[in-house]
């Protein structure tokens, strides 16, 4: 993911000149194709998130639309106020790059991982949020992003990630098809979509009838999409590599709350307490500690299933 | 807009602290002392330094100056009123309901670059500018006030110590030194001593100036880069209150608001 962000930046910053980017010092094997193109618009600002976002607000108060990049919840926790205040708040076109969403720094230890920032970065006004599941909507959503003139806040994961479906979305802003189903509707942000997928075919394998989307964009959410997948379902379920809270299945909760026929919504997602681990993990290992593996998510909702039935 | 038509500096000091006063008194506002601190400092900006035309303000190519000590915003808008980006009448709404003169910088106001209000936030905001300024290639400049209390954050020593590595040598960072913070004087809350020492250590062009001294303030100001590839800092020595004698050097004109009798006798002791 991290690769195809750094292509497809490259790509937009040759076609225009006012696109920059700037580092805390993170980005090692990853940003050096831009730097090595555009000198003299990438910046390595230092272990100093607090003054790249600010010097990025001012960058981008000059006309210029400025990409900051640094792991976790370092571009956004570290220096939260002035991504509120000094971008958000003069609505500066600068986009927060994280890289490491969800668990996907692993044995590496909490510091490490991102598992409130969707949320948190969800509440700053005026700001975009994107989420993508695959390298193909890291590129459609840094192509969409640097043309959208508004803050935004992108999250992705590390390296390796699947293409999991491989037409780009005409909207990335969209819930895009992963897997055709209207029963049951799994709705997936992030790299988890892959697991969602090999649930939905275990499912299906028993003869349920289940479709998958991936939801890149958390802000603005589409509200519209989701009540009208809704209508022809019995049971939604949202999954994410992020706590319940302000995630996924809160925007999802939310949209459907005024429906008159209103169904289950299973919330898959990272316990807020669980997420506090101090043992060390893979990603995989992690996730099936927070119940978030292909089998955790399966049994949720064969549980849900039978509950709904009894 | 030539500099010999420009008002007098003097003058212009005069008057945006008789604005602040009586901004202060209706809107029982806070933060008259370190208002009155800098007004020397904004006098010589708004007459003498910053290429900025108020008629049409929003030229990429003017100078930005950034208020960090956002809380002196009384003082700023004065300024901005009689160097005429908007009608001295309009300073009457300060902090009224539905007015766009908020307590605290507002970017709602003409000539206002950026809003600012938490601290430390100022410095990086206007090192963003001038990277860009340079990058243009029109010779602007960024200039940022920032009161001594607020060097106590470290998001200014991460901008401090970037700047001299850029060599961004069309920034200027102004520290109105008036050595009373919130809550205690400067000295007694965190001490910034050996101030001056430590800006040259990161690598900045210094200078230690009486912030109230308007040729000093000029000279100081006029001489950007005053180093070829260095940033300048300029450590105005203020007293806070300057001007009224019961304000001066008071910890509580950060907090009070003039009363009818006060403002009276305020005005009165600068001329007004």
């Amino acid at each position: 993911m991290r690769n195809t962000f750094i292509a497809s930046l490259s790509e937009i910053a040759a076609n225009n000149p006012n696109v920059w980017l700037l580092c805390g010092d993170l980005g090692y094997s990853v940003l050096e194709p831009f730097a090595a193109k555009f000198p003299e618009r990438y910046i390595n600002v230092g272990v100093a998130e607090q003054n790249m976002a600010g010097i990025a607000a001012g960058i981008a108060l000059s006309g210029k639309t400025v990409f900051i990049y640094s792991i976790g919840n370092f571009p956004t926790l570290r220096c939260l106020e002035q991504l509120r205040n000094d971008v958000c708040y003069h609505g500066a076109d600068v986009k927060v790059v994280a890289v490491g969403a969800g668990y996907a720094y692993g044995s590496q230890g909490y510091t490490h991982h991102a598992l409130e920032d969707v949320a948190i970065m969800s509440m700053l006004p005026g700001i975009e949020v994107f989420v993508p599941c695959d390298p193909i909507e890291v590129r459609a959503a840094t192509h969409l992003i640097a043309a959208s003139g508004k803050p935004s806040y992108l999250r992705i994961s590390r390296a390796g990630e699947p293409v999991l479906n491989a037409t780009p979305p005409d909207n990335v802003r969209r819930p895009r098809l992963l897997r055709e189903g209207q029963d049951i509707v799994m709705f997936a942000s992030g790299p988890l979509a892959a697991q969602c997928l090999e649930a939905a075919a275990s499912l299906a394998q028993r003869g349920r009838d289940v479709g998958v989307f991936s939801v890149s964009c958390l802000k603005p959410f589409d509200d519209d999409f989701i009540r009208a997948v809704a209508r022809n379902a019995s049971l939604m379920v949202t999954v994410e590599e992020h706590v319940l809270r302000g995630g996924l299945f809160s925007s999802v909760a939310t949209a459907l709350a005024g429906e008159p026929r209103r169904m289950p919504v299973v919330g898959i997602g990272v316990p807020e307490m669980g997420g506090k681990t101090s043992i060390a993990g893979s990603r995989e290992a992690l996730l099936k500690a927070a119940g978030l593996s292909v089998e955790a998510i399966t049994d949720r909702i064969e549980r849900a299933l039978a509950k709904d039935s009894a | 807009m030539t500099r010999s038509n420009l008002p007098d500096a003097v003058e212009f000091a005069r008057r945006i602290r008789a604005h602040a006063l009586r901004m202060v008194h209706a809107a029982k506002a806070s933060h008259i002392g370190g208002c009155l601190s800098m007004a020397d400092i904004l006098a010589v900006l708004y007459t003498r330094i910053l290429r900025v035309d108020p008629a049409d303000w929003r030229q990429p190519s003017r100078d930005r100056f950034v208020l960090s000590k956002g809380h002196a915003t009384a003082i700023l808008y004065a300024a901005l009123a009689e160097r005429g980006f908007f009608p001295v009448d309009d300073l009457k709404t300060y902090c009224c309901d539905g007015s766009i003169f908020t307590g605290h910088v507002s970017h709602a106001v003409p000539g206002v670059e950026v809003s600012t209000g938490s601290l430390g936030h100022g410095l990086p905001i206007a090192i963003g500018m001038a990277l860009a300024a340079r990058s243009a290639g029109a010779g602007s400049r960024a200039f940022c006030l920032l009161s001594d209390g607020e060097c106590d954050e470290g998001s200014n020593w991460e901008g401090i110590l970037f700047a001299p590595h850029h060599k961004l040598d069309n920034l200027v960072a102004i520290v109105d030194f008036n050595k009373i913070q919130s809550f205690g004087t400067v000295a007694e809350v965190l001490n910034l001593d050996p101030f001056a020492e430590k800006w040259r250590a990161f690598g900045w062009h210094v200078q230690e100036i009486d912030g109230h001294d308007i040729a000093a303030l000029d000279q100081a100001l006029s001489e950007v880069p005053a180093m070829p590839g260095r940033p300048t800092a300029i450590i105005a020595h203020t007293v806070k209150g300057k001007g009224v004698s019961f304000m001066e050097n008071k910890l509580e004109w950060h907090y009070r608001s003039p009363s009818d009798e006060q403002l009276v006798a305020a005005l009165a002791e600068i001329g007004a």
